[in-house]
């Protein structure tokens, strides 16, 4: 019996949702037993792998052939591995892979699958455990029938904290079969913060009055080290790219710290922010329903109030230093 | 009738001809599946001592993932190369209106698997079931219903009918028997290739919504709608109860004028920064 973790490797280091996972399934493993095995592919160095151990993996399963895997060839790595293991909860990190290969594992071992978990499991009902429904607008308790769970985590919705101790690094070759995928190319923004991931975001709308006033959202932004975001208008009209586009139809996201300028606070919005730690809202109307889910507001205009917000970030940042 | 009829009538897009050289007028076979979802606006709240979604007043859209790219990119490809698009819901007669809906926007017919959805494993196994031996080329969904949010029914199906799963693509593109997709990837996109016959999952940027005209809702009114007898599947997982946030705290104001004192809440207060 163990908990069995699929952990991500980007650029032969492990992804930040990979300690979270490893973490999260620690606790599973404190309340269901057994011990925890992370499990991934590809060619991070062992260093690098052993490190999960102090976020409670006792054991790392690595298959080095296996590079560039496909959602098949991935989910057919877990599988192999929870046979070896005898996994019988398995976490994967509910972002763009673990949305890929979670419902594959779960349809081929017939697991019933927990995703976008906010907690960690119960032992009610034999297994039932805590998730975001309707956006974030409410919450659902899923309860699992089948001996063998699968949960996805929703990034950020726990902080690990490292103890434990290295972990041990295993080679394990497993047939994934053939790609049936081929990646022709990969295109990354370096430097930026990925939006499901970041800590910090700062967001801005239709207030903005058009893209070429970002500048001072950029700013903000690069100041506090946090991702921007905006809201679905103004990804609409091209202001800023898609992948920005946050709430219901866009990307939910629960940082500790949101920051809205110039946005209304449409409930399609806030459906997808809702779940950020700390809200503040900057709107020259104050009536808007934004700042009915902030915790803080600054009615005011935000071309007079970004800037000045910019100066006190670097004040408090140079004087932390 | 003249020769020149005739001659036509020969050359009309159904002929031998066509069927040589399918590989550059390749037909597409497209499979949209279609759920409903609450519309955006719905307040949100249980019956049934919290175990129950309180439908009271709430009026059901068809889930804007699977309406706004699914389906149009799916369209867009029949009008670009040729073929159909069927659109396959699990639900009850219930979900027949936002399943019209679909047909009005430009889908050539529809099937409803006749039974309640109960969880992702009973409907993406009902899918299969169905599309097992209609040999579609492309079965496309939304990357969620943005009630349960579970992203799970088209991986699922992926599996089950063991074809490739293009998970969260932002474009599509078939030329041949070969799909070029660009996918989310965390902080960036990938541009992929698989041969079809494939799943793919539909995010933003696939397609532009199409509001029905009222050519579409007159025809839609006639398009078949099958409704199937579903198979038999025990579903894996089921939602015990639920419950809503705790009300925000009151909002804290601060003066336009003092942003220290915000970024001092932030980090003293808040522990935010
Ligand atoms: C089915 C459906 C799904 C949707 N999904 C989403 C979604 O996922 N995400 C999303 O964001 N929206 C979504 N929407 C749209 C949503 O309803 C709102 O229209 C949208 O969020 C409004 O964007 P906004 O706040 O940027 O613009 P507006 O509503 O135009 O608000 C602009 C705000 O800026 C303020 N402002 C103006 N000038 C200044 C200034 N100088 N300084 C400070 N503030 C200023 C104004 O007071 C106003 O509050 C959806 C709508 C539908 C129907």
């Amino acid at each position: 019996m163990s908990v069995l973790v699929y952990v991500e490797t980007t650029n032969g280091k492990v992804a930040k949702n990979g300690f979270e996972a490893v973490f999260y399934g620690k606790k599973v493993a404190d309340k269901f037993g057994g011990d925890v095995v992370a499990v991934t592919s590809g060619s991070a160095d062992d260093s690098a792998l052993a490190e999960l151990g102090n976020y409670g993996a006792s054991k790392v399963l690595v298959n080095k052939g296996l590079n560039d895997a496909d959602d098949s060839q991935t989910a057919k790595l877990v599988q192999a591995a929870a046979d070896k293991t005898g996994a019988n909860i398995i976490v994967f990190s509910h972002d763009l892979i673990g949305k890929a290969v979670a419902p594959r594992v779960s349809a081929a071992l017939k697991a019933g699958l927990v995703s976008g978990a906010i907690d960690a499991p119960s032992d009610e009902n034999g297994f039932t455990c805590k998730v975001n429904v309707f956006s974030g607008k409410a919450f659902g308790f899923v309860n699992v029938k089948t001996a063998t769970r699968i949960i996805s985590l929703l990034p950020n919705s726990f902080k690990p904290e490292s103890g434990g101790s290295p972990a041990a690094v295993e080679a394990f070759d497993c047939d994934c079969g053939a790609a049936r995928v081929s990646v022709v190319e990969t295109k990354t923004q370096d430097g930026e913060i990925p939006l499901p991931e970041a800590e910090l975001v700062v967001s801005a709308g239709r207030g903005l009055k058009g893209p070429e006033n970002w500048g001072m959202i950029e700013d903000l932004a690069k100041e506090l080290g946090a991702a921007t975001a905006c809201s679905r208008p103004v990804a609409d009209i091209g202001w800023r790219p898609h992948h920005e586009h946050v709430g219901q139809t866009g990307v939910a996201i629960r940082p500790n710290l949101y920051i809205a300028v110039g946005i209304s606070g449409a409930i399609q919005h806030l459906a997808g922010v809702n779940g950020s730690k700390v809200i503040v809202v900057i709107n020259t109307d104050a009536e808007a329903p934004f700042f009915k889910a902030a915790d803080y507001g600054v009615v005011g205009d935000a071309f007079e109030v970004v800037p000045k917000l910019v100066e006190a970030v670097k004040k408090f940042k140079a004087s932390n230093n | 009738m003249s020769e020149k009829y005739h001659n036509f009538i020969i050359f009309a897009p159904h002929s031998t001809n066509d069927i040589v050289n399918h590989k550059h007028t390749q037909k597409m076979k497209i499979l949209v599946c279609i759920s409903k979802s609450p519309d955006t606006t719905s307040k949100i709240a249980f019956t049934d001592n919290n175990t129950k979604f309180d439908e009271t007043g709430v009026q059901y859209i068809v889930n804007p993932y699977d309406e706004w790219y699914a389906l149009v990119r799916g369209l867009e490809l029949k009008e670009a190369m040729g073929g159909t698009v069927t659109t396959i819901t699990v639900g009850t007669a219930a979900d027949d209106p936002t399943i019209r809906k679909a047909l009005a926007i430009g889908a050539d017919d529809a099937v409803r698997i006749d039974a309640e959805a109960k969880d992702a494993y009973f409907v993406a196994k009902q899918i299969a079931e169905y599309a097992k031996d209609q040999g579609f080329d492309l079965i496309l969904t939304g990357k969620e219903t943005i009630d349960y949010n579970g992203s799970q029914v088209a991986g699922m199906i992926a599996a089950d009918l063991d074809l490739p799963f293009l998970s969260l693509a932002s474009k599509l593109d078939v030329a041949g028997t070969t799909a070029t997709l660009e996918l989310d990837i965390t902080g960036g996109t990938k541009v992929v290739k698989a041969e079809l016959p494939a799943v793919v999952s539909c995010a933003k940027g696939m397609a532009e919504q199409r509001i029905p005209n009222m050519r579409g809702i007159m025809a839609a009114r006639t398009k078949p709608l099958n409704v199937v007898a579903p198979a038999g599947v025990e579903e894996l997982t089921s939602f015990a109860s639920y419950s809503t946030p705790d009300a925000k705290s009151e909002c804290k104001y601060v003066d336009p004028s003092n942003m220290d004192e915000l970024v001092q809440l932030l980090h003293n207060e808040a522990k935010a920064i």
